[in-house]
């Protein structure tokens, strides 16, 4: 018989003696290198973090390979990051370079440190999800192939983090994100009345839609969805199976870009959106790679140093910004949804 | 094993970005179900749509989630992935693992499962993604018989997760890898078996820097702070000054409220601390002479959720600082999410996040009921109309008269 509510694995099993040891008694950290992490503690104890990017898809094979590693250069201890890279825990300094040159003769890709590009936070995509106006580990693959040269150093004004989700419920942190990339419909869901009478719960049907853009049809026993107001949310679809919203021609990527998270300076922020759409170019998005990297470079020559992209943009305006990009400003971009009001211009001071 | 041809895929394969592709070829070798997820989408690479149909609900005896149904559109062609279910296996706090742990997880997978996971899902579960309806009982069986227990699905508390904190960061102003779990432990019911009007999360993360992204991605931000004078080691600020370091550019002047002071002629640095709120940036610069205060504990904030249905919410300040201690069992913060939970219980729609309900329902009403006493601390500013509601119960009736 199964144990129920035992809760997950105790985390203390799993720490390294010298993380026992030093348990909150961390006193500072540098960054000697791209992907490597060294934490000194009052002891004067030194751990080095050996940080590794993981396309977060993996086989046991891989979970296998990782542990061999651990095993034969950090006594079988590592973790996780919340960016979905991999750390090996190692708690000699003699000890970091023979990792890291098995690391590179194997092709690992070590860094993810410092003023660089991190792992990108996805979703499921075409892989497992029955939602997606796009896939995630393929687009997220093909961006950070383009962009590998800033995973592996630590020349960016700042951080930099990217988040993708393959529709709108927005799983993950693209809401968030210096850059989100975002799957977006552009048609409204296709009825399937047959389906609806079979087994769809018509008024949370009706409840699910945002903007009010379904209502029930009792005659029918069915709903009508008026489409000058549906937005292709596809949260309907989520409710009831017989709403499908997919649609091959018209589904594709939009650009976010300026959230974050961390309090540091300024705020938390959302990202706002820069680009409604891109195509779904598989397999390798080349129109939403090269969007990215013209974004990132702009902001590379232009950032003062220790800016996010949002401070950046906010800094020098967002009107500045789109003339700077080169990128079309159309009423797409202007919001209207709830809360929208706040993002309209209230003040006469802008730039030409 | 048919070998077919995946020509779109194979693309995926070059570059220096590790290949989720070259994964699921891994997994292929060993499993039919790897193999046609494979066809699968290259299938949808070259329609450019996906293939998978609604959700059912599947599920282990004794819980009401932590399990989520998948099934391709075809089964007929692809028998394998007729039932290609998701698991979500609650992580250890902080990610840590020691590879014996990693190898239990990998040898039960490739018992019964397609081999290939997530590590991790974003809510923080290892994820074993693929297996077929009559494997999910024994799955769940040999996990726990191993130590592990389904994470949250459905409308519950989901999967807690947390940052490295005093594991191995010197910022962590609590201890967040033990609230994490203490935390979870305590509400095993109400991540098991789903009663609320919809999903629930708890992020924790050490300070503001919230490298968990809790502000924005949990129902409920735990972000450790303090509420003392953040320390300066000047010894400390000498050195990054004779290394060159521009302390006043990149430092003070990036100060958000202006309450650092560097003394060139002195080499010395000052704080006014009552006027800093404690954003990091400065010691995130100058970890080594910059340090947190001493009175730590963390703020409480309440509301993150993503875009669907009102619009992103980030999480706004409820508590402004609460200790969060592991000798009392974090006593104060159980207390205070059974007594909003509740709240939400009561007052929250179907598939309504507890951001929704407060904002649907008025701060006012939500603190009142909850017991909360109001602070300056919960806004960036008072409101701007007069649309006041008053309790009549209150008024001073007597004045009717004059
Ligand atoms: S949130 Fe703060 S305490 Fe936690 S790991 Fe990040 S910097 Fe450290
Ligand atoms: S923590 Fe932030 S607000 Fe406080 S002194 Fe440092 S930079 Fe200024």
């Amino acid at each position: 018989m199964a144990k129920l509510d035992q809760g997950p694995p105790n985390y203390k099993e799993m720490l390294p003696p010298i993380i026992k040891e030093n348990y909150g008694k961390w006193k500072y950290h540098e960054i000697p290198r791209s992907g490597v992490l060294k934490h000194v503690s009052e002891s004067g104890a030194a751990l080095y973090s050996v940080r590794v990017g993981t396309p977060r898809l993996v086989s046991i094979d891989f979970i296998r390979d990782v542990c061999e590693l651990a095993d034969k250069h950090t006594d079988g201890f590592l973790r996780w990051t919340t960016r979905n890279n991999i750390e090996f825990l190692v708690s000699e300094e003699a000890k970091v370079q023979p990792l890291i040159d098995e690391l590179d003769a194997k092709g690992y890709a070590v860094g993810g440190t410092g003023a660089a590009i991190s792992n990108i936070i996805h979703t499921q995509g075409w892989v497992h999800c029955h939602t997606p106006a796009t896939d995630a580990s393929g687009v997220v693959k093909a961006v950070m192939d383009d962009l590998y040269e800033y995973f592996n150093s630590m020349k960016l004004p700042a951080k930099l983090k990217m988040g993708l989700a393959c529709c709108l419920n927005m799983c993950g942190s693209t809401h968030c994100s210096d850059i989100g990339i975002v799957g977006v419909h552009r048609t409204p869901p296709r009825i399937d009345h047959e389906k609806i009478r079979k087994g769809t719960e018509i008024p949370s049907l009706v409840a699910s839609c945002p903007t009010g853009a379904i209502r029930p049809d009792p005659k029918n026993k069915s709903v009508i969805v008026n489409n000058d107001k549906c937005m292709y949310c596809g949260n309907c679809y989520t409710m009831s199976p017989a709403m499908e919203i997919y649609d091959a021609k018209n589904d594709g990527i939009a650009i976010l870009i300026g959230g974050k998270v961390s309090n540091a300076r300024s705020a938390p922020s959302f990202s706002r959106m820069v680009i409604p759409f891109l195509p779904n170019n598989a397999p390798r998005w080349p129109e939403t790679t090269e969007a990215i990297r013209k974004i990132i470079e702009l902001w590379i020559a232009n950032a003062q140093k220790g800016e996010r992209i949002g401070e950046w943009v906010e800094r020098i305006g967002w009107e500045k910004f789109f003339t700077m990009a080169e990128l079309p400003f159309s009423d797409m971009l202007i919001d209207d949804y709830i809360f929208s009001r706040e993002t309209f211009r209230t003040s006469a001071a802008f730039k030409y | 094993m048919t070998e077919k041809k995946t020509p779109l895929l194979d693309e995926l394969e070059k570059g220096k970005w590790p290949s989720f592709v070259s994964e699921i070829k891994r997994a292929a070798v060993r499993t039919e179900a790897a193999a046609e997820l494979l066809q699968v989408l290259e299938r949808s690479y070259v329609e450019r749509r996906g293939h998978w149909k609604h959700g059912g609900i599947v599920g282990v005896r004794g819980y009401g989630g932590g399990v989520i149904g998948r099934y391709v559109d075809e089964p007929q062609t692809y028998p394998a992935l007729a039932e290609f279910h998701t698991i979500r296996i609650n992580q250890p706090s902080g990610f840590f693992y020691n590879t014996k742990t990693l190898r239990t997880i990998c040898d039960l997978w490739e018992k019964h499962g397609s081999g290939m996971t997530n590590m991790h899902g974003s809510t923080g579960d290892i994820i074993l993604l693929g297996c077929k309806t009559e494997h999910i009982q024994p799955i769940f069986d040999d996990y726990s018989d191993a130590g592990f227990d389904l994470g949250g699905s459905g409308s519950c508390l989901r999967t807690t997760n947390t940052c490295v904190g005093p594991g191995r960061c010197e910022f962590a102003c609590y201890d967040t890898l033990e609230a994490c779990y203490n935390i979870t432990n305590e509400f095993m019911d109400e991540l098991h078996r789903p009663m609320w009007p919809y999903k629930s999360k708890i992020k924790f993360s050490g300070c503001s820097n919230d490298c968990t992204g809790s502000i924005a991605r949990a129902d409920c931000s735990v972000i450790g702070t303090w509420r003392d004078t953040l320390r300066i080691d000047q010894a400390a600020v000498k050195e990054y000054a004779a290394e060159g370091f521009d302390i006043q550019g990149l430092v003070c002047a990036k100060c958000p409220t202006k309450c650092l002071t560097f003394d060139s002629a002195t080499q010395e640095l000052s704080v006014v601390g009552e006027d800093c709120t404690r954003c990091m940036h400065c010691i995130n610069k100058m970890p080594k002479a910059i340090q947190a205060g001493k009175e730590k504990g963390a703020t409480i904030l309440i509301g993150g959720k993503s875009t669907i249905v009102q619009s992103a919410f980030m999480s706004w300040v409820i508590v402004p600082f609460m200790k969060m201690d592991p000798e009392d069992d974090f006593a104060e913060f159980k207390d205070f999410m059974r007594r909003i939970w509740e709240w939400w219980d009561e007052n929250g729609k179907t598939r309504e996040r507890i951001g929704e309900t407060i904002y649907r329902v008025g701060m006012g009403k939500f603190l009142r009921e909850t017991e909360i006493a109001p602070v300056p601390q919960m806004v960036f500013r008072p409101r701007a109309n007069p649309y006041v509601f008053w309790n009549q119960d209150d008024l001073d009736t007597s004045s009717v008269e004059l």
